[in-house]
């Protein structure tokens, strides 16, 4: 015997489980008319492929999945779609969703569908496709697509693998006559899941003790399979997932996460039976096992019930005397929902359909005042303090439900159940629950308008700041001039500006530059983790049954477009290099005809050495302190990084950021002091090009190839210091406000899109706008002067 | 047919808060036949009367609050402080004194505070504190056991007079020696004698304690065992109480000097012990709530009364010691909370508040 463990809490509500496990599972029949929702699980609705009029064939996909966390829906039966519509359907609200209604011919007809032999030759990438594709959602109340819950990530192993056989809901019989009855079909399609799954401990069935019928047919089938039945005590709500992970395990789900987070897969026995039908004959899911139940019928018993059968269709059958139910349930008597309308179909997560007279649930009684007895407390197998959290509830008091962790409350009732005064507890949580949802939500909006306002506000304030500096500094230096004219302190300053903005300049031109391969691979491997991550996220809001399950999967859709999107581009880029690369090495192979390679050296380096010799030393520490600056920003680049990483560089670069930055003023202290012994840089730097090129033009008499080089260089080269300061303060003017209309057109786009880089956009724009404004001011004072 | 809207669960437990309270007066049966054997019809009379001042203090009080009288009388909440008012107030007493304390136990310590459920103090022990703090002399008038003294017992009509027209009037009354210092009262003044001493002197003491109080104490812990195997309360407060009174008792004992406090066997069976830690401080209202927070909840009682029993100047504490514990059953039950599933290790509270 395997040992199991007890969870805290629980009640031994009445079973009345005998009245509905005495007959063996019998077909309900075809009922004329069959009501399909497109959403009969957690997540996306799935999306109609047929029309009015279509005939359909049994078995035929009607509607296909519409996202990642959503399962297609198939005709139950033939016949002919008459209606594609919203009906009233099965939901606590009782509130009505599209559904697509078929009349039947009476027929059955099968589309054609095959099934595998062997499973284990495929992929489980395939294996789990098949499961999506035929529908398949968990069948134990939930409605969780089920590939979504077998396709756990490489990265988390999984050491045991649960099959739910629990049922511990009151009156429910499903699942006990489906182990009766069809136990080979539970081990084979465990066998499926065990080698979907591999889990690396166990492959366990748990079973309360009050079906030994099921359990022992589930033993004699799984002997020699290593698969272990193990029955637990009976009490409720030892079949919630969690609660049973821990009566097997002993291990618990952490707050707001997945059982494979500590390892465990869980699946429904009835999804169990499902996937195996589907995968080993093809068949997609299309009905499934409901208990009729409660003394307001006639008959209690198990109906084999095609999906979309209305639920009057089978309270006839089972002789419903309406005058004697007291309520109509649709589940269990713990958790299931009430009825208003006896049109509504069955789903893939009905189990049950509770009929019960007065007598066996009576109706519901006034509350009266809690005392405090703690007997919530102690059934509760969540260990939290109901009555507090009532008492939080009633108050409205969301912080105080949140800390007393309300949000991990599994609605199971046991609290209200037990409760002498007759409080509707549960009721409380789930409208607190709601309303705690809201308020997040309108928290989140106003934080983000906030945040937006600010940041807006904050640039307006800077630009105004900075505008005024320059004014400022624009009419102190008018002065200084005015004041002396030949200290020229001031045109040294601007050099040193106009410097800085050919570094800045050249740097945002690099950055403007193509995609790189990398960069473009960069891109989508961080594509892929936001998907991978949103993904998870999707799931996990679905399995916490939380009503951000749609924001998550359109997020979840949209990254998986920027995926496809970056995917493409790569493939593109790659497409594109290879014939780019291609021509150049035509190029440079025709170049080869003419020179060959060592002369090329020579000639780079002695253009190099030419440049060098011909700068000026004004040109010189310029140079030099652009390409100090240069570095400044690459380390500050690094240090940024490091500090977003926390990295114990820090202090490194740090260091080298501050050396580095005392060099450049030493620099430029420097290049303060050269004009003084030229008198006249602005001059030297126009007239002595000239002179450059007209000393460098000579050899080029001398037809040499070198010289060849090198003379071009030199022109090149003149031509570049030729430009005037406010020339290329000018080329940097226009390519930033160039940049900076893009920016602003991808902004508009990200805003559109509500993409969350609006943010970093929004940032860009701002710095550039600086910049901009910088560039301006630099070119004004030229021009000034 | 009315196919009703309700939310599940829609199964619902045997328990009834009507059922509940029912069985704690069904649980003071033994406790107060053994009072009327041992004290006479006194209790009986206080309880009666306690029980017709109580339903019409609450009716009034719902009136006022325009409440549905008959409902919330249904819970029998206002009889089970009635009856245990009775049960605390010496027999024989007044009229009014039972009057001014069940009234101010159900219009103020109860329903001013919100009603059934909202009340901080436990009602009856509010009721017996004011009458004690106010009518010091009346409350300390408790009737010496049968077999205590000599002649007999007074009779119903007796005990009706004492109700109405006081003690004085009563002949049964004038004998010496009815009303006589409790146990606990002998020993807390002695401080010369030794322990057996004193069994030997006062006609009061009994096998283990007082003459009659033992009985009544072992009839109060049959009440409330049956209430345990009911589960109607958990074991966590009374019996964490009566360790901790046994603890403490031992630790004084002192080897039966004249300075012991008395032997743990005498704090269990004397004055109000069992019917206190299984009636009062198992009042689930005013209680720490989780399990932890009941057991330091009654642990603390069980220390107090010890402590009040024997160096405070009231002979008996579980009225004082209770309300004590009422104020901080707010704190208990903040910090201790137990650890919700998933959650690793438990949710610290945050700061004060
Ligand atoms: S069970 Fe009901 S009455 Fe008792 S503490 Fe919980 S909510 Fe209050
Ligand atoms: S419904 Fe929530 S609070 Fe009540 S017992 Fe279940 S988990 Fe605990």
């Amino acid at each position: 015997m395997r040992k199991v463990w007890d969870i805290h809490g629980g009640v031994h509500p009445e079973e009345n489980k005998q009245q509905s496990n005495q007959q063996a599972i019998s077909a309900a029949g075809i009922p004329e008319v069959l009501v399909l929702p497109l959403s009969q699980h957690i997540g996306a609705p799935a999306e109609a492929i047929v029309n009015v009029g279509d005939k359909v064939l049994k078995g035929q996909c009607i509607a296909t999945a519409k996202g990642f966390v959503s399962v297609p829906v198939h005709a139950s039966s033939s016949g002919e779609v008459i209606a594609i519509e919203d009906r009233v359907i099965a939901h606590p609200s009782g509130m009505s969703a599209p559904c697509i209604v078929i009349k039947t011919d009476q027929q059955d007809q099968w589309i054609e569908h095959n099934g595998i032999e062997d499973y284990s030759s495929l992929e489980k990438k395939a294996l789990l496709n098949l499961i999506r594709e035929a529908g398949i959602a968990g069948m134990g109340g939930a409605g969780f697509p089920a590939a979504v819950k077998l396709g756990v990530r490489d990265d988390q192993p999984i050491d045991t693998l649960i099959i739910n056989g629990t049922e511990c809901e009151p009156y429910i019989t499903a699942d006990d006559m489906l182990m009766r009855e069809r136990a080979e079909q539970i081990i084979e399609g465990t066998k499926i899941l065990r080698h979907l799954i591999n889990p690396s401990e166990a492959t366990l069935i748990g079973v309360e003790d009050n079906k030994p019928e099921g359990i022992a047919a589930l033993q004699k089938a799984a002997e020699g399979t290593g698969i272990e039945i193990v029955s637990f005590p009976t009490k409720y709500p030892s079949g919630g997932e969690k609660q049973l992970i821990q009566i097997l395990t002993d291990k618990e789900v952490p707050a707001g996460g997945l059982p494979a987070q500590v390892g465990i897969v869980c699946q429904n026995i009835g999804s169990v039976v499902a996937i195996y039908r589907a995968i080993k004959f093809g068949e997609p899911l299309i009905s499934r096992i409901t208990t009729v139940t409660g003394y307001a019928c006639e008959q209690q018993k198990n109906l084999e019930v095609l999906l979309g059968t209305p639920v009057n269709y089978l309270l006839q059958q089972c002789g419903f005397n309406p005058k004697n139910c007291s309520r109509l349930i649709m589940g269990g008597p713990m958790m299931g929902f009430t009825l208003e309308n006896t049109d509504v179909p069955v789903v893939k997560t009905t189990n049950c359909i509770l009929a019960p007279t007065a007598k066996e649930i009576a109706p519901p009684t006034p509350a009266q005042a809690c005392i405090r007895c703690g007997l919530c407390a102690e059934a509760c197998p969540a260990s939290l303090l109901p009555q507090q959290l009532y008492w939080f509830a009633r108050g409205k008091e969301y912080e105080k439900l949140e800390e007393h962790n309300l949000k991990d409350c599994i609605e199971c009732g046991a609290c209200s159940f037990v409760c002498p005064s007759n409080i509707p507890l549960v009721q409380y949580y789930r409208a607190s629950k709601a309303d705690i949802r809201q308020r997040d939500l309108d928290a989140k909006n106003a934080e983000h308008a906030k945040i937006r306002f600010e940041a807006r506000q904050a640039r307006i304030e800077r630009l105004e700041a900075e505008k005024i500096a320059k004014r400022e500094a624009r009419k102190a230096a008018a002065q200084a001039k005015a004041a002396s004219a030949s200290d020229d302190k001031t045109a040294k300053v601007d050099a040193v500006q106009a410097a800085i903005e050919r570094a800045k300049a050249k740097r945002a031109g690099n950055t403007d530059d193509k995609p790189t391969r990398e960069s473009l691979e960069q891109a989508l491997a961080s594509v892929e983790k936001r998907l991978a991550s949103a993904k998870e996220k999707l799931a996990q809001a679905q399995q916490q049954n939380s009503d951000k399950v749609a924001a998550f999967e359109t997020g979840v859709e949209k990254t998986e477009a920027k995926y496809q999107q970056a995917k493409q581009t790569l493939e593109q880029f790659i497409a594109a290099n290879t014939t780019k690369e291609n021509h150049q090495s035509n190029t440079e192979t025709s170049a080869d005809n003419s020179n060959d390679a060592a002369q090329q050296a020579i000639a780079r380096a002695q253009q190099k050495r030419a440049n060098k010799v011909e700068l000026s030393p004004r040109e010189k520490a310029e140079q030099a302190i652009s390409s100090l600056q240069k570095r400044i920003e690459k380390t500050q680049q690094k240090l940024d990084i490091a500090k977003a990483e926390n990295s114990d560089k820090l202090a490194i670069f740090e260091d080298s950021v501050k050396g580095l930055q005392d060099k450049l003023l030493a620099a430029e202290q420097e290049l303060a002091k050269l004009p003084a012994a030229e008198q006249t840089p602005e001059t030297v730097a126009s007239e002595n090009p000239a002179a450059k090129t007209k000393t460098a033009k000579q050899p080029v008499a001398g037809d040499d190839v070198v010289q060849d080089v090198i003379a071009q260089a030199v022109a090149k080269r003149a031509a570049f210091s030729s430009m005037s300061d406010q020339e290329r303060l000018q080329n940097a003017v226009d390519s930033i406000t160039k940049r900076i209309e893009k920016a602003q057109d991808r902004l508009a786009k990200a805003q559109a899109e509500g993409s969350d880089n609006t943010e970093i956009l929004a940032e860009s724009i701002d710095k550039l706008t600086i910049k901009l404004s910088d560039a301006k001011a630099a070119l004004t004072e030229k021009a000034q002067h | 047919m009315a196919l009703l809207k309700v939310t599940s669960p829609h199964a619902t437990g045997p328990m009834s808060t009507q059922r509940l309270m029912q069985l704690v007066l069904l649980a003071t049966i033994p406790g107060v036949l053994a009072l009327t054997n041992y004290f006479g019809w006194g209790t009986l009379v206080n309880i009666i009367w306690a029980c017709l001042v109580a339903v019409a203090a609450e009716s009034l009080a719902l009136m006022l609050r325009k409440r549905p009288i008959s409902f919330y009388l249904n819970d029998c909440s206002a009889l089970v402080t009635a009856v245990l008012i009775g049960i605390a107030l010496p027999p024989y007493s007044p009229w009014w004194l039972i009057f001014v304390g069940v009234s101010f136990a159900i219009l103020i310590a109860k329903h001013l505070y919100g009603g059934m459920g909202y009340n901080p103090f436990n009602p009856a022990m509010v009721g017996y504190v004011v009458l004690l703090i106010s009518f010091p002399v009346e409350m300390t008038m408790w009737a010496a056991p049968k077999g205590a003294f000599v002649g007999s017992l007074p009779s119903i009509a007796d005990a009706l007079g004492a109700l109405f027209m006081g003690r004085d009037s009563i002949a049964a009354f004038s004998i010496d020696g009815i009303t006589m210092a409790t146990p606990l009262d002998v020993l807390k003044q002695n401080n010369s004698l030794m322990v057996s001493d004193i069994w030997a002197q006062n006609a009061q003491f009994g096998h283990w304690a007082g003459i009659g109080w033992e009985w009544v104490n072992i009839a109060f812990l049959g009440g409330g065992l049956f209430l345990l195997w009911q589960r109607v309360f958990t074991w966590h407060a009374p019996i964490s109480m009566l360790i901790a009174l046994s603890v403490m008792s031992a630790l004084f004992y002192d080897g039966g000097s004249s300075a012991s406090g008395g032997s743990p066997l005498f704090h269990l069976l004397s004055g109000a012990t069992m019917f206190g830690a299984f009636f009062i401080v198992t009042d689930p209202v005013t209680s720490a709530v989780s399990n932890k927070g009941r057991i330091i909840y009654g642990a603390s009682i069980g220390i107090l009364l010890y402590l009040i029993r024997v160096w405070g100047n009231y002979p008996d504490a579980i009225a004082f010691s209770v309300l004590l514990m009422n104020f901080s059953a707010p704190l208990l039950d903040y910090y201790t909370r137990p650890r919700t599933y998933g959650h690793q290790p438990a949710k610290k509270p945050k700061g004060g508040s």
